[in-house]
């Protein structure tokens, strides 16, 4: 058995903080500690630096300062473009119907569920393919004349597989439907140029691009009007209520230009773990099979059904073994619900149960990828014959 | 001479203070320490919650923070399928054949040292530890031996006498060293939570502890009205399903009789209960079935011995004959109230576990 090692393959569930980050938020508590709204010296030098970070993102996004709005993470920017724009276009008489696919985080799923099961809005949940993408036909004759937001992610968190958004915000833009994208798991490794993705609405959290958690932002094009979510002072022109978090969004700002000013060679770094990875699993561990599309996936992204095996069980085999992966959708309960995200692509609920998802990073080695792949090998093998010799 | 850090040990957490003590004790004395939970199975239907009793939310978040605290990994295991087809369709085929099984016997032989420590050793680990309290000793033939716990009152050596040579190498039981109140010490030296809770949940499936409820959900066979006799076959009224009766019981019988009587068995052929004076509830012999020794090895004559009929009660001095296809039979010195079929006669040589087995019916027997 090779020596044991620590292999951090979960990158999609969040990434460490770069150092680079880390500094530059911490004149952000002791020194600079103004509130961004006040009107002296202290305020004003905080407010300098939000507005700086606020022309950062729109600078990599290519949108306008003021089309960014800070949040405290992935969900909420998720919330806040939906149930925003939403509302208001239900307060204006445009309707109430809302559209979306089954492949989406729950951060966009629960929200639509919700305000469709209770407050009376109208969704529709259009079915995908086998790797999660959705048909754009599919999309043209699902749009209604009162649909009025669409939400489709950029590229998939359990899965990969990266949707074409910009012949979407085509279609959604010829039936004047809002369409807001998740790109939380495409930051950092996608362009997000929204002009020339299209979309009227995006959401970002700096933790999965190597900022800090409880951090994100919303990119809404101008003239769209949100109704809060979190009501109170006027902050983030009054889209967004709450003392805005300074050194975190000096911390997001930071990750993000880091991210994009070195796009080329993490994206090529992350490609070819990922493939070695791909490769790896697929050559040297017997049934198993990749889930999601074959290429057109994030550079990060692996993921697997594991014939035969429960990856609850299978997740702890590699922990202990210093390898930290993911069964598609966090469980520590040991009540695995099948991932609907897998359902939603046609699997088996045994098959959902048996997903591992692997998602690489800027600190792994070809030396990580290779111990990975052969506790894998180590392990799939042990746990079917475990499996063959205690289930009663 | 190994080291005990390079021992490994899966130590079965349940958030109280027996087996947070045994996982504290174990990460003392240096070994390699796992923690791990079963997520077993429960209705999901009841008031009272969706949660099997014994791993409740709550539960399952004293023992991930208690592993944190001493630092080692924590793990809970999704044991739901298993455990609905061998323990919950077991309780409600027993009740259907009119016999009350101790299902956690049937836990400790089918999941906690079979599951469960399959999936410990597979972890590479080289024991399975529990809260129990018992001891494990090995004799002067090398072979491992069961024996009571330190405290007579916490003693729980009955529950595990379904174990045999394969699992007891792999077993250990740290708090059987001890009596309760020094666990509690140990827990206060430790800093760990020391709220008594519940030893066993017995029925841990069912959501509000309600058998007779769950039965009539999952076994409405059970329910049905039938006669109350007498053992001569005098029908003397009328019951309102076998699995609202338990031998011994006198309350809500509700027949006539110038004496008191007593649920003294019940035959499920019939639906009937059968009832009897104070004398005719004493038995002085039963026999057992799927009898397991602790040693691996059936006594080939009968022996003096200790048995145990029910988890609570006294051991009784007996003789103890062992018979062919895993059976036995046990003669009672004097003669015993409350014999219940399905419940375990366990055999005891002092504070040694010898085995045990399942009580038959009598019908079974004859």
């Amino acid at each position: 058995m090779p020596s044991r090692r620590s292999v951090y393959l979960d990158h999609a569930a969040t990434t460490p903080a770069d150092p680079r980050v880390v500094e530059a938020m911490m004149p952000y508590f002791t020194e600079i500690y103004g509130n961004p709204s006040s009107a002296h010296s202290f305020g004003r030098k905080a407010e300098f630096a939000v507005e700086t970070a606020r022309e950062t993102v729109a600078r990599i996004l290519n949108c306008k300062p003021s089309e960014i709005v800070f949040t405290s993470g992935g969900s909420e920017s998720d919330n806040l473009a939906i149930r925003g724009a939403a509302w208001t276009a239900r307060h204006q008489g445009r309707g109430q119907h809302i559209l979306t696919m089954p492949v989406e985080h729950s951060a966009v799923a629960k929200t639509v569920e919700q305000m469709a099961e209770v407050m009376g809005f109208e969704q529709t949940i259009l079915p995908v393919d086998q790797y999660g993408m959705l048909d754009i036909a599919a999309f043209n004759q699902a749009c209604r004349p009162d649909t009025t937001v669409a939400s489709l992610m950029l590229a998939n968190n359990e899965v990969g597989s990266l949707l074409p958004i910009p012949a979407f915000a085509e279609t959604a833009k010829q039936h004047r439907i809002l369409l807001h994208t998740d790109a939380v798991q495409a930051a950092g490794q996608l362009p997000l140029d929204v002009q020339a993705l299209g979309v009227d609405m995006l959401s970002l959290s700096a933790h999965k691009f190597y900022g800090p958690k409880g951090i994100g932002a919303l990119f809404v094009r101008d003239g769209i009007e949100l109704t809060p979510s979190q009501s109170g002072g006027s902050h983030e022109e009054g889209r967004r209520a709450g003392t805005h978090n300074t050194a975190f969004i000096v911390g997001l700002a930071k990750a993000l230009e880091l991210a994009y000013g070195e796009l080329d060679e993490w994206v090529a770094h992350y490609q070819a773990m990922r493939d070695q990875l791909i490769d790896g699993v697929l050559s040297r561990v017997p049934g198993a099979y990749l889930t999601g599309h074959p290429t057109q996936r994030l550079p990060s992204h692996a993921s697997f059904i594991m014939d035969e095996v429960d990856n609850g069980t299978l997740i702890m085999h590699l922990d202990m073994r210093g390898v930290a992966a993911s069964g598609g959708s966090a469980c520590k309960t040991g009540n695995p619900e099948p991932s609907g995200v897998l359902l939603a692509m046609g699997y088996s609920a045994k098959e959902a149960a048996s997903s591992l998802r692997l998602t690489v990073g800027r600190q792994t080695t070809a030396e990580d990828v290779d111990y990975a792949v052969e506790m894998l090998v180590e392990t799939v093998e042990k746990l079917r014959q475990l499996t063959r010799e205690i289930m009663l | 001479m190994s080291n005990n850090a390079d021992i490994r040990v899966v130590v079965a957490m349940s958030g109280g203070v027996d087996s947070s003590v045994a996982a504290a004790l174990l990460v003392e004395q240096g070994y390699d320490v796992v923690g791990m939970m079963m997520r077993l199975w429960s209705e999901d239907t009841v008031a009272g919650g969706a949660h099997n009793r014994c791993c409740t939310p709550d539960q399952m978040a004293d023992a991930r923070r208690i592993a944190a605290r001493l630092g080692i990994p924590f793990y809970v295991l999704d044991t739901q399928e298993v455990f609905r087809n061998t323990i919950v369709e077991f309780f409600i085929d027993q009740h259907r054949q009119g016999v009350t099984p101790n299902p956690c016997l049937e836990c400790n032989r089918h999941i906690r040292f079979h599951f469960l420590q399959q999936n410990a050793l597979a972890l590479d680990a080289d024991y399975l530890a529990t809260g129990h309290y018992a001891r494990v000793a090995r004799g002067e033939d090398g072979r491992f031996v069961l024996k009571q716990g330190i405290d007579p009152h916490k003693d729980q050596s009955y529950v595990l006498s379904v174990l045999g040579q394969e699992q007891l190498a792999h077993a250990l039981f740290p708090v059987g060293e001890y009596s309760k109140s020094e666990v509690r010490q140990f827990a206060e030296r430790f800093g760990l939570p020391t709220a008594s809770k519940k030893d066993s949940q017995d029925l841990c499936f069912i959501g509000d502890n309600n058998y007779r409820r769950f039965l009539t959900d999952y076994a409405p066979e059970v329910m049905i009205p039938g006669p109350i006799v007498r053992q001569n076959g005098e029908v003397l009224g009328q019951h309102n399903g076998l699995v609202n009766y338990t031998i011994g019981q006198r309350k809500g019988l509700n027949v006539p009789s110038h004496e008191p009587l007593y649920v003294i068995g019940t035959n499920p052929y019939r639906n009937a209960v059968i009832v009897g004076t104070m004398d005719e509830l004493g038995q002085s012999s039963l026999t057992a079935k799927r009898v397991s020794w602790v040693s691996g090895t059936t006594p080939a004559e009968p022996f003096r011995a200790q048995v145990k009929i029910r988890y609570k009660a006294t051991p009784a001095a007996a003789w103890v004959e062992p018979l062919t296809d895993a059976r036995m039979a046990v003669r009672f010195d004097e003669p015993l109230r409350d014999i219940t079929p399905g419940q375990g006669a366990v055999v005891y040589d002092g504070d040694r576990v010898l085995g045990g087995g399942i009580i038959e019916r009598p019908v079974e027997a004859s």
